[in-house]
């Protein structure tokens, strides 16, 4: 045991020390801002947690079941806000996605503008997105609808615009070689490869934008994140838990067929 | 395939689909149209004047948020820098927390097949309640301020980065270990000279990652109550001073932007 040596380790350079030391203490600076900086009253959060945690935890294990059939109402429409908003969002993604990849606009311009606008579109929280079309058309699940639908786009012209980047080129380089046009080898070189991805991507997408539109109520975009809002401010917590339940329930179907589907797909 | 003209091939070539199954994707092609339909039917059945009134609303808009009042960006920069100091708090937390929770439920190292499979299916639970929901609950608990705001996005990213590292972890080579194994380390040898030194560049990687959907997630928070920024915008939205709000609203999207190319660029530089 004693006798075994270990190989010899790689010198270290001078500048990889010095970028480890910056790099350390660029965290320490951070995380000193971030403790200086928060400041939490933990006497009063603790009384609170104490005084409320009968009145919260037990209720939510306890469902309300006579707001059922309020509560499958509003997860139908959820469903609704999210399956029309990421269908509009996977058919707007296509020519932004197009005009993201390299190898299709085959000019740098427009592909950095094409990735501009989808990471600009993907910087926008949901939310925020919901917030200002609430402004636009009402406190209405339409608005709902559009919120996702502008929120997926971004997320999907991106993945869109790597599975583009990624076809066989070789294929396009050879019908070009054979005199077909710029339609025909859209339709018969790029398409085929690209539609299974696509269709997997946007199923995967819906997944998420189930999660996305179950709380877009809370700024009034309809679907069942307007009954979370009202349970809050009534201190229904017996009702919080039958929507907590519902969303579980409904969120882990929808990832089980999708990721059925999808795998059906690729 | 491609050696012919285009028209010559496709009349006398068959198909390449059968029949049956291009009916399948007609049929399915229909249903989803007729679904997305109803859809579009069904939420748009409350709106006063349908879509068309809405079109014109949306000039309305541009007109009530623009321009905006930039000038509460400098008042408002002591909450943005909290909703930052909200995103790493949480961060650092499910990191630290999230390693026991991958191992557990990593199936090549928790060979023990019920203790893995009640991680996972907690874990899987954890993930789909949506983070504004946890953060409501946890309000509810601790009252108005940035503690609930913490848990309800330490919860949140704790589901999505055990799951991303237990991931990694089970995509592992394993020969290293057992070699080890083999040669009589216990358990916690074996992971700390085996597996850390294999897992550790995809684990910053994806710790930068779910700190991007902190920052984007802890933005918004505030709405329901739970401290940050989205607190000052549930406000000034409630005055209906939507210039202040578009301010807030642009200063978001400019922190976002900016956190998530310097994290990017970090992941790069990682992997």
């Amino acid at each position: 045991m004693a006798s075994y040596s270990l190989p010899p380790k790689q010198p270290k350079s001078t500048f990889k020390i010095v970028r480890r030391i910056v790099i350390f203490l660029a965290i320490v600076a951070l995380y000193v801002w971030t403790f200086l900086g928060i400041d939490i009253d933990w006497g009063r959060a603790f009384e609170r947690m104490v005084n409320n945690f009968s009145r919260v935890i037990p209720k939510l294990f306890q469902p309300d079941w006579s707001a059922t059939s309020e509560v499958a109402a509003k997860i139908w429409e959820t469903i609704l806000i999210a399956f029309a908003g990421s269908l509009m969002a996977a058919v707007l993604a296509i020519p932004l996605g197009f005009l993201a990849a390299q190898n299709m606009t085959r000019s740098k311009i427009l592909t950095a503008i094409g990735k501009w606008i989808l990471s600009a579109v993907r910087a926008f929280p949901d939310i925020i997105l919901a917030i200002l079309f609430v402004v636009a058309v009402g406190p209405n699940a339409f608005a709902g609808v559009l919120a996702i639908a502008i929120g997926s786009t971004g997320m999907l012209g991106k993945l869109y615009s790597e599975v583009i980047e990624s076809i066989d080129m070789q294929v396009i380089e050879a019908m070009e070689a054979n005199g077909a046009n710029k339609i025909q080898i859209l339709f018969y070189g790029v398409i085929p490869q690209i539609v299974p991805e696509f269709l997997s991507y946007a199923i995967y997408r819906f997944e998420v934008d189930i999660r996305a539109s179950s709380i877009l109520g809370i700024v009034g975009a309809g679907g069942i994140g307007t009954m979370i809002i009202f349970a809050s401010s009534n201190r229904n917590w017996n009702e919080m838990g039958l929507i907590l339940l519902a969303i579980i329930i409904v969120v882990t179907v929808i990832d089980f067929l999708s990721a059925r589907i999808r795998r059906k797909i690729v | 395939m491609t050696k012919q003209s285009r028209q010559e091939m496709t009349e006398k070539t068959p198909s390449i689909y059968p029949v049956k199954t291009k009916l399948q994707i007609t049929i399915i092609f229909f249903i989803v149209i007729g679904f997305y339909l109803f859809s579009m039917f069904w939420t748009q059945r409350e709106m006063v004047g349908g879509f068309g009134n809405a079109l014109g609303n949306m000039y309305v808009v541009i007109e009530k948020f623009f321009p905006p009042n930039l000038e509460v960006i400098p008042k408002v920069w002591g909450e943005m820098a909290q909703t930052i100091q909200m995103a790493i708090i949480a961060t650092t937390l499910a990191a630290i927390l999230t390693v026991p929770l991958a191992l557990l439920s990593a199936q090549n190292i928790t060979t023990f097949k019920p203790l893995y499979l009640i991680t996972r299916t907690f874990l899987n639970i954890l993930r789909t309640i949506p983070d504004l929901v946890l953060a409501v609950i946890f309000v509810g608990l601790f009252g108005v301020g940035l503690l609930p705001g913490i848990l309800a996005l330490f919860i949140f990213s704790l589901g999505i980065l055990a799951k991303l590292i237990s991931e990694t972890i089970e995509s592992v080579d394993m020969n290293p270990l057992e070699a080890m194994r083999a040669s009589g380390g216990n358990v916690f040898q074996v992971i700390y000279f085996g597996l850390v030194p294999q897992v550790l560049p995809q684990f910053t990687s994806f710790v930068l990652y779910v700190f991007e959907i902190n920052i984007r997630a802890s933005v918004v928070l505030g709405l329901v109550g739970a401290g940050g920024i989205g607190l000052v915008l549930d406000q000034q939205l409630g005055f209906y001073n939507y210039p202040n709000a578009m301010a807030i609203i642009i200063l978001i999207f400019i922190v976002v932007i900016v956190i998530e190319f310097i994290s990017n660029k970090l992941r790069e530089a990682l992997i």
